[in-house]
Formats: C-alpha cells, sequence, structure tokens
C-alpha cells in the first residue's frame, strides 16, 4: 500500500519530460515518441459512460479541427476497457450524431495514470480525476490542469491556453489577464536598471518600466 | 491489499487479450489505413512524415501504423525509414 501510495504523490511537474508510455487505445498501440513533432492535449476523464464525461467528449471532438489547425493532437483516457471505449464512442456517435476521431487510452493497468498524477484518492480511488496535460512538440509539459469529478471542463480555455503557448514561443512574449489572440501581448520586463530606464523609449505602452505590452 | 492482487492480475490479463492491432485486422489483413500506408510504402515514400503527407493520416498513427506493419513481416525499417516487403505487396494486390 505505501508503494502505491508512493506512486500516486509522485506528479509531473511544468517544464519537465511528460513521462513517456506504450498503451493500448482505441486507435492501436501508442507510445508518446509517436507525438513528437506535434503539440498535444493528454487528458483523463473518469469514466465511460458518465454524463458529464460524455459531454466533454463531445465539446473535445467539437474544437479537434480548431486543434488540428493549430498542429495538435488530442489523446483521452480512462481506466476502463478498450472495449469499453470502444462501446461508448458508438454509443456517443449514435445517440449525439458526434465521431470521436481522437485515440482513447484504455488505461486498465493505471501505469499511465499513476505516471502522470491523474489518480486522487481523496476524489477517486479507482478512477482518474479530470486532467489536462498539454505537451509541446518536444515532449515537454507545458500546462496541466485539475478539474475535480463534478466540473466539465472549458474548451474555450483549452484553446486560448493553446494560442497563448504558442504565441509565447514564436514572439518571446507573455501573455496577460484573459488575453485572446489579437489582444496586445506582454513585453518581458528589463533585466537591468539601465533596460528599465530605456523600457519606456521604446515605443510600448507602458503602465511603468515593468508592465509594457505591444501588439504584434 | 491482497485482495487487490487478483483484480489487478486480471486488469493485466484483459489488456493483453486486448492488444489488437489497428492497421492489421485478426485475421491478418491491412485496415483501410494500413492499406493507404502500405500503396504508399509501394510508392517507395519511406519516412513517416512523407506517409503522413501522402496519406493524409495522422502523423501518430502513421508512426505506430509502421511499427504494426513491420512487425507483421509487410515492411522492413532501417534507421527510420519503411521498405515494403514481397509479402507487403501481395497483401495489397
Amino acid at each position: 500500500m505505501e508503494e502505491l501510495k508512493e506512486q500516486v504523490t509522485s506528479m509531473p511537474r511544468i517544464g519537465e519530460p511528460a513521462p513517456t508510455f506504450e498503451a493500448i487505445t482505441t486507435h492501436g498501440v501508442l507510445k508518446l515518441e509517436d507525438f513528437k513533432g506535434s503539440w498535444l492535449i493528454l487528458f483523463s476523464h473518469p469514466a465511460d459512460f458518465t454524463p458529464v464525461c460524455t459531454t466533454e467528449f463531445i465539446a473535445f471532438a467539437e474544437i479537434y479541427p480548431e486543434l488540428r489547425k493549430r498542429g495538435v493532437e488530442l489523446l483521452g483516457l480512462s481506466v476502463d476497457s478498450v472495449s469499453s471505449h470502444i462501446a461508448w464512442v458508438r454509443n456517443v456517435e449514435e445517440k449525439k450524431e458526434t465521431k470521436i476521431p481522437f485515440p482513447v487510452i484504455a488505461d486498465l493497468s493505471k501505469e499511465v495514470s499513476l505516471a502522470y498524477g491523474m489518480i486522487h484518492p481523496n476524489q477517486s480511488k479507482t478512477e482518474t480525476v479530470r486532467c489536462v496535460f498539454i505537451i509541446d512538440p518536444n515532449q515537454i509539459i507545458r500546462t496541466i490542469l485539475y478539474y475535480p469529478l463534478t466540473t466539465g471542463r472549458n474548451m474555450d480555455e483549452i484553446l486560448r491556453i493553446i494560442d497563448a503557448l504558442q504565441t509565447t514561443d514564436k514572439n518571446g512574449v507573455a501573455t496577460p489577464a484573459n488575453w485572446h489572440p489579437g489582444d496586445m501581448v506582454v513585453v518581458p520586463p528589463p533585466k537591468t536598471q539601465e533596460g528599465a530606464e530605456e523600457r519606456l523609449k521604446e515605443g510600448y505602452e507602458c503602465t511603468d518600466w515593468y508592465l509594457c505590452k505591444k501588439k504584434l | 491489499m491482497h485482495g487487490l492482487v487478483p483484480l489487478q492480475e486480471e486488469a493485466l490479463g484483459k489488456s493483453l487479450q486486448e492488444k489488437d492491432m489497428a492497421c492489421i485486422s485478426s485475421d491478418g489483413k491491412p485496415t483501410q489505413s494500413g492499406t493507404k500506408m502500405l500503396h504508399a510504402l509501394k510508392l517507395a515514400l519511406g519516412a513517416p512524415e512523407e506517409i503522413a503527407q501522402n496519406t493524409g493520416l495522422p502523423l501518430f498513427k502513421v508512426r505506430s501504423g509502421l511499427r504494426e506493419i513491420a512487425q507483421a513481416g509487410l515492411a522492413t525499417e532501417t534507421s527510420g525509414k519503411y521498405t515494403i516487403t514481397e509479402k507487403g505487396v501481395e497483401l495489397i494486390k
């Protein structure tokens, strides 16, 4: 039991390489390295054939074309069998006329869930909470979101984070609160006193030397 | 804890049984995406990136599919590039 507890509390962190895996999915056996070169959203759901998860799966399928435009792949996961996943995906297609185009890991051994800290025993000892790991093309974890079992995820926020991360990587800037594509971005603050004095002459929209914004 | 052991074994056993392949079906015939990849290989496209572009399949699917195709003896892999075998050519005739 001690061993299990240790595994459960081992959590990956932002900036670290994503834990590698080889897993059985609805699209065959996939390895993390198969996604190298693409952004990847690895997300977990508590269980197949449950109401909140069904609404989320439909919502993920709806944003999938937008994600693909941004070079992002989706990979779902739960502690269910691949037969259960297939039955559920077919049921969603039949009842809600939504095709689930992305693979879903059947993590019956909990190998991937434990490696990613997806099981929070005070929520459930057998089901994963609603996790979102955004992994970049170099397979580094860039964002981690955790939602409780009772709260469905916000797809607009997931798309917004992808846009923000890609904008940061492309332009070397940060993005302010509630930023959306097209809004002004934050210029990294200067690191020296001289830089701080020069910053105000650089033509940015500045509140003060440490908070300057620009249009892209 | 002892009570968990049989459940874990059962879970692992199920996992192994479910280790079906996505590109080759259980009767040994290629699936739709497997067939697309074999046709691309026949055109001498060997790198997963080229095959993804040619077939329109996502790159992750091509990488895992080519692995299965090679395991089934329908292609060989050298330094990340794949070449269709005679068995692979026969299968898509």
